[in-house]
């Protein structure tokens, strides 16, 4: 009783999943604790359940043993306090990006806030993320970049405790990508949300997280270890580059991807499961 | 009238006639070669068929049908306007002699034309197709939320998806009769009939669409209504219904299409007063201008369906959220 309680924490998070031959280990011995404020990157091959262990955070999934507590409160259900970025944006194509926002902030403050403060509010979040100017776009409208700017718009716009985000970045090209990893370092340097990210890319990872969590390959999968990025904020990208520090790190992820956690047949996988993703957005 | 060339599917001319004219020529020149080709060998075809009503009738004897057909509409309404005339006059010479006497307001009872029969099978058609409409939607978009509910109801729904309005009618046609009881009914039991036969077989299409509609709901969608924590309702509203949309509109345009097929041939069992007893009283009464005037109502049955088809494109372009789908 004499600590404190902890902002987010997974602890001892299995789960299984059906399967015609028996259930399925995906994740095992999952321990994860997560400070207020602090931005966490997930990172590991394919397959190894790095979106099962946000899933688990988000409620999506339940663990089959193990549990997740948020704030002293057991995390059973979806909820908003918990607003996920999806890969793919998942915006509803019917709405307008102002619509989309609108849907989830009616949801969270219906109650709390006035029609003017709603409004306000939705137009404030859309601000953030440089959407001001497309409110009334429908998704169909606008690029997949602009897509998912309001995807984090309607997060950022729950007010979450915690921010989810499943490979925001994944499906866009490179030059879009950076420009969206500066405007959310941008945001979070004002708002110092909690933010777990599920990522690919060991850049990426580096330049935003104050930790890395890298994860072993499935089936089975657990934390394999966890770095400590301690590179001063706000952070450049291209006064990075010449970092030893930030070279240094991204060496430690590298090492880790491509000789510790190496696996004949993860590699191809990636690949696939890219091209699948190109496709899609197609 | 820019309305009427969008349902055709010819809008794109309105904006710049000017360019598209050779567009416009080629596009409406090919059909009307077809159509010309098509008149040609109908001529050539009918004049070789021999019937115990006469040779079987060309384009010629059909159009001249047709003229008829409006003659008598306009003979028939002229009658009804002489008819009320009379009747008031005699009122009023009633009213003169003694104002306190009773005056009787008959309503005209005199044959239906061949457009009231239009009339009469638009009317039901329409009201069979609502009916079935406001059953198939609610119950389509139960099953399609429910697995067990869709697993239950689905071999009943392949069960009775291909019986033909024949096979329902007699059935229907007792139930109706023994139900359907009242002194002064508000509406035939023909039309009862008709209308109750075209919405058991027009349900299915549109029961079945919105069901596979509801139930193919993207997974991410169905995640960003659990992390929103949407009500059931807020879910069916915002997230069900929009996506199901395309969907039910197949379903719909599918069975309106049925219901006006079904409905000439429950017209023509039930004996509703509409196109489908216009083709069985022609049949029935055997004139040598008997085929000429079923022509003229197989023309007009099918122009009809194609303009219904064309209204539901109209609507599920008005109702539809991604206008960039080509509908056809």
């Amino acid at each position: 009783m004499t600590q404190p309680p902890k902002h987010l924490e997974l602890t001892k998070v299995d789960i299984d999943f059906p399967t015609p031959n028996g259930p399925f280990k995906a994740l095992q011995d999952i321990n994860l604790t997560i400070n207020k404020g602090e931005f966490v990157s997930l990172i590991g091959h394919s397959g190894c359940g790095k979106s099962t262990v946000l899933n688990i955070v988000a409620g999506l999934y339940q663990a089959t043993s193990g549990g997740c507590l948020l704030d002293g409160k057991e995390v059973n259900a979806p909820g908003p306090e918990r607003a996920v970025v999806f890969q793919n944006h998942s915006l509803l194509p019917w709405l307008s990006a102002y619509e989309n926002v609108e849907l989830a902030v009616k949801q969270v403050f219906g109650r709390s806030k006035s029609k003017a403060e709603m409004r306000e509010w939705i137009e404030h979040n859309l601000a953030l993320v440089h959407m001001d100017h497309a409110m009334d776009k429908r998704p169909d409208e606008i690029s997949g970049g602009m897509k998912q700017r309001v995807g984090i718009a309607r997060a950022l716009a729950m007010e979450p405790t915690v921010m989810l985000m499943d490979e925001p970045f994944g499906a866009l090209d490179a030059l879009t990508r950076a420009h969206l990893q500066d405007s959310l370092m941008e945001i979070q340097k004002d708002l110092n949300n909690t933010v777990i990210m599920i990522t690919h890319d060991v850049d990426e990872a580096v330049l935003l997280s104050d930790r890395i969590v890298m994860m072993t390959n499935g089936p089975a999968a657990t934390v394999g270890e966890i770095l400590n990025i301690d590179l001063p904020r706000p952070r450049n990208r291209i006064a990075l580059a010449d970092d030893p520090k930030y070279n240094h790190y991204r060496h430690e992820v590298l090492t880790f991807l491509y000789e510790k956690q190496r696996t004949p047949d993860s590699i191809p996988k990636k690949k696939e499961a890219k091209l699948k993703v190109a496709q899609d957005m197609q | 009238m820019s309305n009427i060339l969008a349902t055709m599917g010819l809008s794109r001319f309105i904006e710049n006639p000017k360019a598209n004219f050779s567009q416009l020529g080629k596009s409406l020149l090919i059909p009307l070669i077809g159509l010309l080709i098509f008149l040609f060998i109908w001529e050539i075809g009918a004049k070789s068929v021999h019937t115990s009503l006469g040779t079987f009738p060309g384009p010629a004897a059909v159009y001249q049908q047709s003229i008829t057909l409006i003659e008598e509409h306009k003979a028939e309404r002229a009658k009804e306007v002489k008819f009320h005339e009379r009747q008031e006059l005699r009122n009023a010479k009633k009213l003169e002699k003694n104002p306190d006497a009773t005056v009787k307001v008959r309503p005209y009872t005199g044959k239906p034309t061949f457009f009231d029969q239009i009339l009469t099978s638009l009317i039901t058609v329409l009201a069979g197709f609502i009916i079935a409409s406001l059953i198939a939607i609610p119950a389509g978009i139960l099953i399609g939320l429910n697995g067990t509910l869709y697993s239950a109801f689905n071999p009943l729904i392949q069960l009775f998806k291909p019986v033909s309005p024949l096979a329902w009618l007699p059935l229907v046609t007792m139930v109706v009769s023994a139900v359907y009881v009242s002194k002064d009914p508000m509406f035939a039991k023909s039309f009862i009939t008709s209308l109750i036969t075209v919405s058991l077989c027009s349900l299915w299409p549109t029961l079945l669409n919105t069901a596979v509609g509801v139930s193919s709901i993207s997974k991410d969608l169905q995640n960003v209504s659990q992390v929103l924590r949407l009500n059931w309702l807020t879910h069916i509203i915002k997230i069900v219904l929009p996506s199901a949309i395309p969907m039910m509109f197949t379903g719909l345009r599918l069975s309106l299409g049925i219901a006006w097929m079904v409905l000439i041939a429950a017209e023509m069992l039930a004996q509703n007063p509409g196109l489908g007893k216009f083709v069985w009283d022609e049949f029935q009464n055997g004139s040598s201008n008997s085929l000429g005037r079923i022509m003229v109502a197989v023309l007009i049955i099918g122009l009809i369906g194609f303009l219904l088809d064309r209204c539901m494109l109209f609507l599920q372009r008005k109702m539809s959220w991604d206008k960039t789908v080509i509908l056809r």
